[in-house]
């Protein structure tokens, strides 16, 4: 998927600012620990191990993809972990009331659902305009009641669902699972409205400075609004695609997952203070999250430090970026002081 | 102009008077009028076994949510409390099995260990500049990651007996927990700090304007680092008391705390913006949650329930002080429009 990328912005831009990016020193990570790892366990390449990658990555590559969008417009989303639940349990519903549902129909229910749950988080940000940070710690709460009470102790297991259901997570295409391009789909279309259409260049805008974005007279609550309804129809469909991936959906599923994916787009180099990083970054360092986990099995590293290596990631990003903006800023007095 | 004429309409409320309808004064007629109703219409409410349960069951968060209220009071935030406390537990599970020392070392080497925590966190914040919330999401995974390494998946469970029925013990026929003396010591400090001294006010300073205060004399950097070294401190402190409670250590002591913490703290009225609340305001949301989840637990209401009223709570809890601003500034213009609009007629005929 990096290759992409790298195709993409070596084609784009000179080969100096496409080292300057924010997304090579996430995609050296990968690729270092990927070249580390195989080195160390030559069978961490083979086809199968390699699918598994991808698999497991699948559902937080497009969940990144969406709270990126959030976390540009200088907002956050708690509440994803109890959406996707919310969502994948539905599905199960869906395809238990229904029989012979068609999955197309399914899939856009999911997204419509997922999109009406992230509508109500966006207009109680923007509405109110309370920090969204509040908001969706709350929504958080109770779309998670919300799906207890619904699911009680009730399970769908991939058995209930459709045998071509299932089989989205197990087919591929030229190597790569249907739900993987599925994402890398996500990836690819998100990743270029953000860079060249004018409403995704207005949430960068909107990120760096809320203020001067309405002073400029940027519709700042409809495009922020817009963004949670984006993350939200994201999330539906990781949420649907969850439901074909994993064994089973109950009241618990996607609990606790809020914070990976914060972590996933922090560590892609996207700002937690909003303007800054790109929706591919945050597809990478989904990438780099979920692979290190594969990493630390097949090097047979102690399983109990994947958490802390996780923590370190997420520390050594921040400074990175840290360091990035302190170097520009400090260019920039430079260049500034010159021209007077 | 219009400046004044606002003065004049608002200079007629006294400061007690504002005191009485606050925030803090709000959440806690709510509490009374759970606990009011919760007594007359939930069996068993009323009894000394629910002060000591309840107590028992708020201790943790309540005691968290005093230096996490300084600490967004200063407009920053700590996610990692709960993992430091998962640290502090795990470690002193190990030192306990494998150290040979005897208990009250061990208590006070694993408060420390929270100490050091919450040291590296205002290290990271104050000297490298870096955003709090991005910081302790990286420090939430390090320290629980850390306890995992320390203790892996087992539990250390042979602490002393007499420590476990001290903690559970209660002060004669009171049903209070003898261990709340300290929390009310610890309360009693954080109250004091935040309202009685320079260093609380200029918090409040802080978090309206970072640079305003430094303009002023205040030691930003200074002051934000000692409170991610108290919340750490009391993280540790936290850590113990769930080690001795529950008479088991393990990795995952105190897991998702963070979230109910702070839901508590912006209960009760502690702006997420900072410059904004107050001690017994954070008690009150404390208290309110902690009770309104027994009181309907005693009700037979569903778990699920709980969580949802939790949520809603904390929604309402911010939605509505934007709502009543708006109606108020609302009220306030129409009613400056109407004194204008007096005074340029009185002008008028008096040309």
């Amino acid at each position: 998927m990096s290759t992409i990328t790298e195709e993409k912005t070596g084609a784009m831009h000179s080969v100096r600012s496409f080292l300057r990016a924010r997304e090579i020193p996430v995609a050296g990570a990968l690729v270092a620990l990927v070249i580390i790892t195989t080195i160390i366990n030559p069978r961490f390449l083979s086809p199968q191990s390699l699918k598994d990658l991808m698999l497991n990555a699948t559902i937080v590559i497009i969940l990144a993809v969406g709270q990126a969008l959030v976390i540009i417009t200088r907002n956050v989303d708690l509440s994803v972990g109890s959406i996707l639940g919310l969502v994948a349990f539905g599905t199960g519903t869906l395809f238990d009331v229904f029989a012979g549902i068609p999955i197309p129909l399914v899939f856009l229910a999911g997204m419509v659902f997922g999109g009406v749950l992230g509508a109500i988080n966006g207009l109680l940000v923007t509405a109110a305009k309370v920090p969204a940070l509040v908001i969706t710690l709350g929504t958080m709460y109770i779309y998670r009641g919300v799906l207890t009470s619904w699911a009680g102790s009730k399970q769908y297991f991939s058995g209930d669902n459709p045998r071509e259901f299932g089989a989205l997570s197990v087919d591929t295409v030229f190597g790569l699972p249907i739900i993987t391009l599925v994402a890398i789909a996500v990836v690819i279309a998100v990743g270029f409205f953000m860079r060249a259409v004018r409403s995704g260049r207005d949430l960068y805008a909107i990120g760096s400075d809320p203020d001067a974005a309405r002073l400029f007279g940027l519709a700042v609550s409809k495009r922020v609004l817009a963004a949670f309804v984006a993350n939200g129809a994201l999330v539906g469909l990781a949420g649907v695609l969850y439901t074909s991936r994993y064994n089973s959906v109950g009241a618990l599923t996607g609990s606790g997952l809020e914070l990976d994916v914060v972590a996933a787009v922090v560590v892609g180099g996207v700002a937690i203070s909003g303007g800054t990083g790109t929706v591919v970054g945050a597809a990478i360092g989904a990438v780099l999250l979920s692979t290190i986990t594969g990493a630390l099995t097949a090097t047979r590293v102690d399983k109990f430090w994947q958490q802390a290596i996780v923590g370190v990631l997420i520390l050594s990003a921040i400074i990175v970026d840290r360091i990035v903006s302190v170097r520009n800023a400090r260019k920039l007095r430079v260049s500034e002081a010159r021209d007077v | 102009m219009s400046e004044t004429l606002t003065a004049s309409i608002v200079k007629s409320r006294s400061a007690i008077g504002k005191r009485l309808i606050g925030h803090d004064a709000v959440i806690i007629y709510v509490l009374i009028a759970v606990v009011i109703v919760s007594c007359l219409t939930v069996r068993y409410f009323a009894s000394t076994l629910t002060v000591g349960f309840l107590l028992i069951q708020v201790i943790p968060i309540l005691l968290l949510a005093l230096p996490m209220a300084l600490v967004i009071i200063s407009g920053e935030i700590d996610l990692s409390v709960a993992s430091i406390a998962g640290l502090t537990s795990a470690v002193m599970g190990v030192l306990w099995r494998d150290s040979g020392w005897d208990i009250v070392t061990v208590m006070v080497a694993s408060v420390f260990v929270g100490v050091v925590c919450g040291a590296f966190n205002g290290f990271l914040i104050t000297t490298l500049g870096l955003p709090s919330l991005a910081v302790t999401i990286g420090t939430l995974a390090l320290f629980r990651g850390l306890a995992l390494v320390v203790i892996g998946d087992q539990k250390v469970a042979n602490f002393p007996k007499e420590l476990n029925i001290f903690v559970l013990s209660k002060i004669g026929a009171t049903g209070i927990p003898v261990v709340m003396i300290f929390v009310i010591l610890i309360i009693a400090f954080f109250a004091i700090l935040l309202h009685f001294t320079p260093f609380g006010r200029g918090l409040y300073a802080l978090g309206y304007s970072t640079e305003a205060a430094s303009f002023v004399g205040i030691r930003v950097g200074h002051a934000k680092f000692w409170l991610f070294i108290a919340t750490g401190t009391v993280a540790g402190l936290v850590g113990v008391f769930l080690t001795l409670r529950l008479a088991s250590a393990g990795p995952d002591n105190g897991t998702g705390m963070e979230l109910s913490v702070i839901a508590a703290v912006l209960l009760g009225g502690v702006s997420i913006f900072g410059g904004k609340g107050s001690i017994p305001g954070v008690i009150g949301g404390v208290l309110l949650i902690g009770v309104l989840t027994y009181s309907l637990r005693l009700a037979k209401v569903p778990e699920t329930a709980l969580i949802i009223v939790t949520g809603s709570l904390l929604v309402i809890s911010v939605v509505a002080p934007s709502v009543t601003a708006w109606a108020k500034e609302r009220i306030r213009l129409s009613r400056v429009h109407k004194v204008v609009q007096g005074s340029s007629t009185l002008g008028s005929t008096h040309a």
